[in-house]
């Protein structure tokens, strides 16, 4: 098989650079020589520690092995192909495509990503045009002002014979009207009106902040200095909203965790969220939205941050669809994130494993919070907030898995499934090459 | 006598028209513009046909339809209902509710005479 052939021919290409023999090689990563020649030539399908030991051996790191050829990769290339019903598509060759052209490879997932983004947003548009009361409320203004021209009109233009007062009258209805259709009509433009290329008119008004903060990672940053960094002109009001409670939470964790010190205490508790709260008496929740503040140019770790409210709507994301956790289509509920609202005020520590991509570990801390005063008469609100912080992966495997969301996701036997996943089709079809 | 026709409709230059062209054409023209008190004013003084826009003030006509026909001795007046909302999900409900004329907006003149002189006839 393409796969095997290719990381096998890797592993037998970097011993041979570094000068290897295979029964030294095989020592090395604590296999017999005579497995590690199945294995490169590909005779042996491998992956966690023996990759991982393999790797270590030759002094490559994992991914670099298996670069090009992870599952996930491959799956994904799949799925795109099986998007297009029309095209018949080589999938028996999906590996060697992957393998031997990664730069088209990469153009086409790009492509399939692209499409799958344009299609939320016409989905989004649809959705805004049948839900939207401000654009319903529009359109309402601009139907009544034509309906009353139209008839008006209609009355003045007839054969019938009309006094002075009432044809006077009917012109100044028309005039009335007319202003009113202009002032529909230009508030209606405006509101369709896409302020940049990327879309943003379709966006909601949580993925618009995300934008802009993606757009400008030092936005949140900034309020370390202590400054009320400049907050761009959001297209929407909804947005600016959000924009300014995001803006001054994330102001008042600052103030509880003033940055210098912060800082210190994280690189000092290795980034260990309960210690930095205990040292500094405060709560995680509050701990895990600091950390998120740190930069990587600063020496510190990468980290995703994610919070939902108690239905598991995602009300903040950061850097999430780096390690799989996007607003596109519905999240894996196994994500430690969603467990922690079922867990209120218990601190939740997983390590988890993007289904697909074995060469790392995503160390996930969540914590679920109320955010509405205890009441007899009122439902208690619950906010769920998770920090991910990527790690190389470990020698102990972890067991606990999360995937894309159900409908790209191939994991069998899943207790969290909700729909089929279309890659259960290229599984079959894999089985027949 | 002629007979008498209570156009419930909010907007004023469309009540306007109406009202001019209906009564040109020999009706006896009611006009209110608040839904809230639309059933009170049809108890008070029952028209022949009821012409009935949808979004209004205080009540909805879907509302003011569906306490209508559930009004002893006059729920089975004629009504035309006006919106500018021609969903299917609009049409449908109005017709549970027993609306006996749909229209959207904009209509047009003719449309509305002929609908209300083919609803008096019934």
């Amino acid at each position: 098989m393409p796969q095997r052939q290719l990381t096998g021919t890797r592993i037998r290409e970097r011993r041979i650079d570094l000068g290897l023999r295979q029964a030294d090689l095989a020592s090395q990563a604590g296999i017999s020589a005579s497995y590690l020649n199945l294995i490169e030539h590909n005779r042996r399908r491998i992956g966690g520690k023996i990759l991982h030991d393999l790797a270590r051996a030759l002094s490559v790191d994992a991914s670099t092995l298996s670069e090009g050829t992870e599952k996930v990769v491959l799956d994904q290339l799949r799925s795109a192909a099986l998007e297009q019903t029309e095209i018949e598509v080589e999938l028996d060759r999906t590996e060697e495509f992957a393998g031997r052209t990664p730069g088209w490879a990469a153009l086409v997932l790009a492509q399939a990503r692209r499409i799958e983004w344009l299609e939320d947003r016409v989905q989004a548009l649809t959705d805004r045009l049948a839900h939207d009361p401000q654009l319903a409320a529009s359109l309402h203004d601009v139907i009544t002002a034509v309906t009353s021209i139209r008839s008006t009109s209609s009355i003045l233009v007839g054969d019938e014979e009309i006094d002075r007062d009432w044809q006077n009258r009917f012109h100044r209805n028309i005039y009335e009207d007319s202003q009113r259709l202009a002032d529909s009509s230009r508030s209606l433009v405006q509101y369709l009106d896409a302020p940049s290329e990327d879309g943003g008119a379709l966006l909601s008004p949580n993925e618009e902040i995300e934008a802009e903060i993606e757009k400008n990672p030092d936005l949140l940053f900034a309020l370390v200095t202590g400054k009320r960094p400049d907050i761009p002109q959001l297209r929407s009001s909804a947005a600016q909203t959000l924009m300014d409670g995001i803006f001054e939470r994330f102001a008042s964790d600052i103030e509880k965790l003033p940055h210098g010190a912060f800082e210190r205490i994280a690189r000092e508790q290795n980034y260990e969220p309960e210690q930095i709260a205990l040292h500094f008496g405060t709560q995680i929740d509050v701990v895990l939205r600091r950390l998120a503040l740190l930069r990587v140019e600063d020496g510190h770790p990468a980290t995703a941050l994610a919070i939902c409210d108690r239905s598991g709507v995602l009300t903040f994301l950061r850097n999430g669809a780096a390690f799989g956790l996007s607003r596109t289509g519905f999240p894996c509920p196994l994500w430690p994130l969603y467990q922690s609202l079922s867990q209120p005020m218990r601190p939740l520590r997983r390590k988890v494993m993007f289904q697909g991509n074995e060469t790392q570990e995503l160390l996930c801390y969540a914590v679920a919070v109320p955010t509405s005063p205890p009441s007899f008469d009122a439902p208690q609100l619950m906010e769920g907030v998770m920090l991910i912080m990527p790690q190389k992966v470990s020698l102990q495997r972890s067991q606990s898995k999360v995937g894309p969301g159900c409908r790209v996701c191939q994991r069998s036997g899943c207790i969290a499934r909700r729909e089929p996943s279309i890659l259960s089709e290229i599984e079959e079809l894999n089985q027949t090459f | 006598m002629a007979k008498r026709v209570l156009v419930i409709e909010d907007e004023p230059n469309i009540t306007e028209a109406i009202s001019f062209i209906l009564s040109r054409d020999g009706w006896t023209v009611h006009t209110h513009s608040d839904g809230e008190t639309a059933n009170d004013r049809i108890k008070a003084t029952p028209p022949d046909l009821i012409i009935l826009d949808v979004m209004l003030p205080g009540k909805s006509g879907f509302d003011i339809l569906r306490d209508l026909r559930s009004e002893e001795g006059i729920s089975d007046l004629p009504v035309l209902m006006l919106t500018a909302r021609g969903q299917a999900r609009d049409r449908e409900l109005a017709e549970k509710l027993g609306v006996t004329q749909f229209m959207t907006k904009p209509f047009s003149n003719a449309e509305v005479l002929e609908s209300v002189r083919a609803l008096a006839r019934e």
